[in-house]
């Protein structure tokens, strides 16, 4: 029970640090275009060092051959490690290079409602798009990420929309031959 | 002798003096061939994909860990060190002083040279622990 307590606390206190931040963005930026690229971008820069907390902590780990494998592995250790869910992938096209992530739960989202102003436009969680694709993109992988429905926003479901854009190749750093 | 390098590897020499030639030169001497070992040994290999994990002479042994997101960490050690005590010293190394200390330090730029004087206490804290371990 004191282990249960001190997680709860720990993860509303970012549901709120999360939500403040929000808020303030709304109000300093105005336009929710302008919110979801800092989301966006916020989440690119905590990605790029939460892959090495991920990658240190989950040793079994190993390079990924399908897109596949990356979908699982992002949503039953990823996402689990960090906020508690495992979302579900759905959709998948075709080619086998995009997929729904489908959100069952979202923490970020706990207390909050979106304002009339920007709920047609603000993607409240946009953080989580960046996020992912700064992760992918330290082993390797450009995808694009974006969110296509949001509870939030009175859709039925709250999904990110996942595509697989190429493989970044590993090049020497400049000034080196 | 602690030091780390621009592309996000750390090298350790952990017993003898230093060498004769700038840090600086050093990274960019070590970081290159291990860049081409790594080439060289997944051409060579029979195995889809194999990499590069340490080479010995009769003086040293350097070892090289390496993450799926491209961080190397190199260490120099006696030639009898087991290649698993190795990998499993610099994965740990990695997990908790890496990650703890550099990574989730927000002013730290990875992209260069890793001056924080914490992050390289630890370091020496954690590979001399390790070192009365073995």
């Amino acid at each position: 029970v004191g282990t249960e307590a001190v997680v709860s606390t720990q993860s509303t206190g970012f549901t709120l640090t999360y939500g403040l931040y929000g808020c303030s963005a709304s109000q300093r930026l105005r336009q929710s275009d302008e919110v979801n690229k800092q989301l966006d971008k916020m989440g690119y820069n905590i990605g790029v060092r939460m892959i090495e907390d991920f990658l240190a902590h989950t040793p079994s780990a190993k390079r990924c051959t399908q897109f596949e494998e990356v979908a699982d592995v992002i949503c039953k250790q990823g996402f689990r490690m960090f906020l508690g869910i495992v979302p579900e992938v759905r959709n998948w096209n075709a080619a086998k290079d995009e997929f729904t992530l489908l959100l069952t739960e979202n923490p970020l989202s706990e207390f909050v409602e979106l304002p009339p102003n920007c709920a047609d436009s603000l993607w409240y969680s946009n953080i989580i798009c960046g996020v992912i694709r700064g992760a992918l993109e330290m082993i390797q992988m450009e995808v694009k990420c974006t969110f296509i429905g949001d509870t939030l926003r009175g859709s039925d479901s709250t999904e990110i929309r996942v595509k697989f854009v190429k493989i970044l190749e590993d090049s020497l750093p400049a000034g080196e031959d | 002798v602690v030091s780390t390098q621009s592309t996000g590897s750390s090298g350790i020499n952990a017993e003898y003096g230093e060498t004769d030639m700038s840090q600086d030169e050093e990274f960019k001497l070590v970081y290159g061939m291990l860049y081409s070992l790594k080439s060289f040994v997944s051409r060579i290999s029979p195995a889809t994909s194999d990499s590069f994990q340490s080479y010995s002479t009769n003086n040293y042994k350097m070892s090289m860990y390496e993450t799926p997101s491209g961080c190397k960490f190199v260490m120099n050690t006696a030639v009898e060190w087991s290649p698993q005590a190795v990998s499993e010293i610099l994965h740990s190394l990695y997990k908790e002083v890496y990650v703890e200390f550099a990574v989730k330090n927000p002013l730290l730029n990875l992209q260069e040279t890793i001056e924080s004087e914490l992050f390289k206490s630890k370091i020496e804290t954690f590979i001399n622990t390790r070192i009365r371990e073995m």
